[in-house]
């Protein structure tokens, strides 16, 4: 018997690519007209019909789309910056399907349009922090992913939600090396996944998500370092323990659950007070880094009580 | 071929910072991407190394392949080595640390890589400075054993690259495993040459 994986539905399943956006374009136009009368202008550009969300965005100019889908993280396709941009031609992001699985009432495979259908797309312009120390300012398109959350109806003994990255050796080179536990997994605690700010996102500059930056459906969780922010999603699993996440796995003194940007809990091997601003040249000097990456306002509160030195 | 050997070196340790040069200055369209000072760093550092590994084997290609002559180009080698050194250390101390006095001296305290890779530079100092004709006169043996203060400096090196390194080994490891063999040999050579003056010792009367 052929298994249906979700890397790998049936040709009939698959949607074509055209009538795919046009399918976008139309439900992202509906949403559109319904916010029409309170809302700011629409911007429609590259498949993506959304709204942009001044209120949570930054009012910082945004890194170039150059910048920011040519240096960074994603070793699945390499542990080079530049790796994900040359390598990512290869992968297929579509036809992509989320297995939704554990404490919710309502489980089981979806496509991404069954995913995405209901939701109106905005456009927020976050700052992205890594690990590393260095940080961009990124014109994300997506939806919160609270608003999807709910639809599965999660139970009460839903405390945390794991994601898992596909697993694809053949189109992710860097699948082939263990420099990590493959697939990629990564987690949130409930109050943190249906926080507004925690954002699902398919575009970037109101264009269909590049490969290297997570396509089809990525995640970005702006008050934590980019690793939290886990790129081409396939499951999504709601449990009542903390989920294992790949890198506390791999360096557990080096990388927490939580991962919230810190300026006064250091890296054990280097200083998070100050970061590297991308796209500002040779000659700037680093800035510093800002409790929360800056939205210490919105989300201090899901943390108080706790010891943020413990749980770094 | 031997009058060409140090012309060519020369002109070929010169590349790679030509090559970031152009890459600095924007030259055809070339450029350093979207964090040209880490880059700028890391491709100083990767030199560094390389050079260093280059000096290295300088001595061992001259006894394997029985051409005593390399040993000329031995000290441009390490010249070249510095020099890339400096550029790797000064691009950390200016343009990533804008002469912070204050972080940096809590980097090179508290950041383990940062520590060992400034030791590492600070003991190859005494060697560039004592690398002239007239410090090896003045110095005569004790050169030799000044030297080999790039042993240690070689493993703070790698050791340097390895810490910082977030989960990809890969890399480092090869440098590690360069290094093994390189210091391995001399190690096996100076047993030899124990062995044989302890052999030529009891045979006299």
């Amino acid at each position: 018997m052929k298994h249906r994986t979700p890397g790998n539905p049936p040709p009939s399943a698959i949607t074509p690519r055209q009538a795919y956006f046009d399918r976008r374009l139309f439900m992202g136009g509906l949403a559109a007209a319904g916010a029409s009368l309170l809302a700011p202008p629409i911007s429609a550009k590259a498949g993506l019909t959304y709204l942009k969300n001044a209120r949570l965005s930054l009012g910082e100019p945004p890194n170039s789309y150059e910048d920011i889908t040519t240096y960074n993280n994603f070793y699945e396709f390499g542990t080079d910056k530049g790796d994900p941009a040359r390598l990512a031609g290869k992968f297929r992001a579509r036809p992509w399907s989320v297995a939704v699985a554990g404490e919710a009432e309502l489980t089981g495979t979806f496509t991404l349009e069954d995913i995405l259908k209901p939701h109106p797309l905005e456009e927020r312009i976050y700052r992205l922090r890594c690990v590393e120390a260095w940080s961009m300012v990124i014109p994300w398109v997506g939806f919160p992913l609270g608003d999807l959350l709910k639809r599965f109806r999660p139970t009460s003994r839903a405390k945390y939600v794991a994601f898992k990255t596909v697993l694809r050796p053949d189109e992710l080179p860097g699948q082939r090396f263990p420099v990590l536990d493959w697939p990629y997994v990564e987690g949130l605690r409930m109050d943190e996944a249906m926080h507004p700010l925690t954002l699902l996102t398919v575009g970037l500059y109101g264009e269909v998500l590049p490969n290297q930056n997570g396509a089809p459906l990525r995640l970005v969780v702006p008050w934590k370092y980019g690793f939290k922010s886990i790129k081409s999603i396939v499951e999504i699993r709601f449990t009542e323990r903390q989920p294992p996440t790949s890198w506390n796995r791999s360096a557990p003194q080096e990388y927490g659950f939580f991962a919230n940007v810190n300026p006064d809990v250091d890296h054990p091997r280097w200083s998070q007070a100050r970061e590297r601003r991308i796209g500002t040249g040779l000659f700037a000097a680093r800035v510093p880094t800002l409790p929360f990456n800056g939205y210490a306002e919105q989300v201090a509160g899901l943390y108080r009580g706790m010891d943020l030195r413990k749980n770094f | 071929m031997r009058a060409f050997a140090k012309p060519a070196l020369f002109f070929a340790c010169t590349l790679p910072l030509a090559w970031l040069l152009a890459r600095a200055f924007g030259v055809a369209g070339l450029g350093l991407g979207a964090n040209p000072i880490d880059e700028l760093q890391d491709r100083l550092g990767d030199w560094s190394l390389r050079l260093l590994f280059a000096t290295l084997c300088v001595t061992p290609l001259s006894v394997v392949l029985r051409k005593p002559w390399l040993v000329g180009l031995r000290r441009m080698l390490g010249l070249f080595t510095f020099t890339y050194l400096c550029l790797h250390f000064l691009t950390w101390l200016v343009l990533d640390q804008w002469f912070d006095v204050r972080a940096i001296a809590a980097d090179i305290a508290k950041r383990p890589y940062i520590t060992l890779g400034f030791i590492g530079f600070v003991l190859l100092v005494p060697l560039a400075i004592t690398s002239t004709a007239g410090w090896m006169r003045r110095l005569g043996r004790r050169w030799h054993t000044l030297h080999r203060l790039v042993y240690p400096a070689a493993i703070l090196g790698c050791t340097h690259f390895w810490w910082q390194v977030k989960a990809d080994w890969r890399e480092p490891a090869v440098y590690a495993a360069l290094l093994a063999v390189l210091l391995g040999w001399r190690l096996a050579r100076a047993r030899r040459r124990a062995a044989a003056a302890a052999v030529a010792a009891t045979a006299r009367p």
